[in-house]
């Protein structure tokens, strides 16, 4: 328990100290959000059943966020970690490779919901969004988002064989998830194709559930988000143990 | 004295590839045991097996009383190891290593004290990417010695360092064995194990062909003494036939060079004429009978290196 303490506090330190986690977890989607709020305006959009675009970017970038900080920013550190030996070095004590792992994923968590809490920060305080769902479902969702994707990012890391190659492949995941998942545009714009291809990318499933727990629909409305996203999540931890390598 | 390491009949491939092949050897408490070899002889495989990181094919392992595959856990709280190849993240500074991995032990050492011993203090709130190399193996030592080890692995531990990092740490060394904890190094500097290990073994082809003290060794395989000089003239035929039996004599561009081997002392049937206790007086003594002139006499012991190159040969390896 010690360990996985201490473990965590460096890891959010380290975290922290990198420049392209935080900015990509923290100050990125914020720039988004001002981006919409700048070019949307303020008006109600027949398309999202009368809210603000504004309103709707907030649990899309949150959306953003979790996949940033599961697929790069978990993949870089954990391929980076075993690449130079530093997973190497941590065999060598008493420590078991849980620990390291889980240290991992609450620091991945606790900057993510620091990204979604400065959001509806600066969401209320510069475009006084409006929250019409219920907190502790809003954080539960967030929380099932998040596991369910971050485990993602660490079978990433346990089967490219170097750096440079998961980075390779996180960016060409990341992307493709981004534009198509509806986190950055409404799915709904889109040609019925390509809206197709939506619904074979877990992100969409994190996008819908937020966006709906946001505006205060009823779990019972997103019985598939949750189950495919409990699915990934239950598959995701099974392949990640699987996949780990110390060296 | 207590047994540290048993290891009996290991044997380690890689594919087609033997690592090592029937290895038994013994470490011994207290004491500073070295493993050298060529690249490649099979000493990383040897020491990871110790340390519990490589799983052996065959062979009885036991490291202070323990398994090192099946208690690996338990050996880990009580050893302190150094590895050839490891890193820490670029960003850690010195003292959150050394918090962070204290943590990891039950009962660890002060790591406060840890610091001031190795040198670091002034490094203290430097990240890892800033230390040089010297100071980066400091601080890896210190991290083998957190958990007030009994036994401590070090894996090539001066590799890359210049002379005065490593005679810095070669008195680190000896200063963990003056605290009673036995130390178990490898390393391809032959100097390093001459003048550090207690004994040392040399590992050929993934077999122990020598194992003994230094000096043990360096009597038992050494070439022998080598007396070197500078003459102007030539020199006559009569002067080689008068040397002492079994000694050989080089001439290259003015340089003689006489090897042999000084006087065989549990031989006394070998007679004191044939070999004087020390070939550098009767190469002397030869010369000025002999009226040559020569300038620049100096005599060589043979080393460890010796040793290493007559038993392993000069070929490159890999």
């Amino acid at each position: 328990m010690k360990s996985l303490l201490k473990m965590s506090w460096m890891e959010a330190k380290l975290f922290l100290r990198e420049p392209a986690s935080a900015f990509f977890t923290l100050v990125f989607p914020l720039i988004y959000l001002f981006l919409y709020g700048a070019i949307s305006g303020n008006e109600p959009t027949p398309m999202y059943g009368g809210q603000r675009t504004i309103e709707v970017a907030i649990p899309s970038l949150t959306a953003v966020i979790i996949a940033m900080a599961g697929l790069m920013s978990n993949t870089m550190t954990m391929a980076t970690y075993r690449e130079k030996g530093i997973l190497r070095r941590l065999r060598t004590t008493p420590v078991s490779p849980l620990v390291v792992l889980v240290a991992q994923v609450i620091v991945t968590f606790v900057m993510t919901l620091l990204g979604m809490v400065l959001l509806v920060v600066a969401g209320r305080l510069v475009f006084g969004v409006r929250f019409t769902g219920n907190v502790f479902s809003l954080l539960a969702g967030f929380t099932l988002g998040s596991l369910s994707f971050f485990s993602i990012g660490f079978i990433l890391a346990g089967i490219m064989p170097t750096v440079r190659t998961a980075w390779v492949a996180a960016m060409v995941i990341v992307y493709p998830m981004l534009l198509l998942s509806g986190a950055f545009f409404a799915v709904e714009v889109l040609p019925p194709f390509v809206q197709k291809i939506s619904s074979f990318i877990p992100l969409t499933y994190i996008v819908n559930l937020l966006r709906g727990l946001w505006s205060g629909e009823p779990w019972s409305s997103h019985l598939r988000d949750v189950a495919v996203l409990v699915g990934m999540l239950v598959l995701g931890v099974g392949l990640a143990a699987k996949t780990f390598r110390w060296e | 004295m207590n047994t540290v390491v048993h290891v009996e009949s290991l044997r380690k491939t890689y594919g087609a590839t033997v690592a090592v092949e029937d290895l038994s050897f013994d470490v011994r408490e207290g004491e500073i045991f070295g493993m050298v070899g060529p690249n490649g002889a099979g000493k990383s495989t040897t020491i990871e097996c110790v340390e519990g990181l490589r799983r052996p094919d065959r062979g009885t392992l036991q490291v202070l009383g323990l398994d090192p595959q099946r208690e690996s856990r338990q050996l880990r709280e009580r050893t302190g190891i150094q590895l050839q190849q490891s890193n820490l993240p670029d960003r850690m500074k010195v003292w959150e290593a050394l918090d962070l991995y204290a943590a990891f032990y039950p009962h660890p050492a002060d790591w406060r004290e840890l610091l001031t011993r190795l040198g670091l203090e002034e490094k203290r709130d430097t990240a890892f990417a800033h230390l040089s190399g010297g100071q980066k193996q400091r601080l890896f030592i210190a991290l083998a010695l957190l958990p007030d080890p009994q036994l401590v692995f070090l894996d090539e531990l001066t590799t890359g360092l210049d002379p005065q990092a490593r005679h810095a740490i070669w008195d680190l060394v000896r200063d963990v064995r003056g605290r009673g904890k036995t130390v178990f190094l490898t390393t391809h500097f032959m100097e390093e194990a001459e003048r550090l290990c207690d004994r040392v073994a040399i590992l050929d082809h993934g077999r122990i062909v020598a194992l003994d003290t230094p000096a043990a060794l360096i009597h038992a395989f050494g070439t022998g003494e080598r007396i070197v000089f500078d003459i102007t003239g030539g020199l006559p035929a009569s002067f080689a036939a008068a040397l002492p039996a079994g000694a050989t004599c080089e001439i290259h561009e003015g340089r003689v060079t006489i090897t042999g081997r000084a006087g065989n002392h549990e031989d006394p049937a070998n007679g004191s004429a044939n070999c004087p206790a020390s070939l550098v007086s009767a190469v002397v003594a030869l010369l000025t009978a002999q009226q040559i002139p020569f300038r620049d006499l100096r005599s060589e012991q043979p080393s460890l290196e010796d040793v290493f190159l007559s038993l392993t040969g000069r070929q490159l390896r890999e």
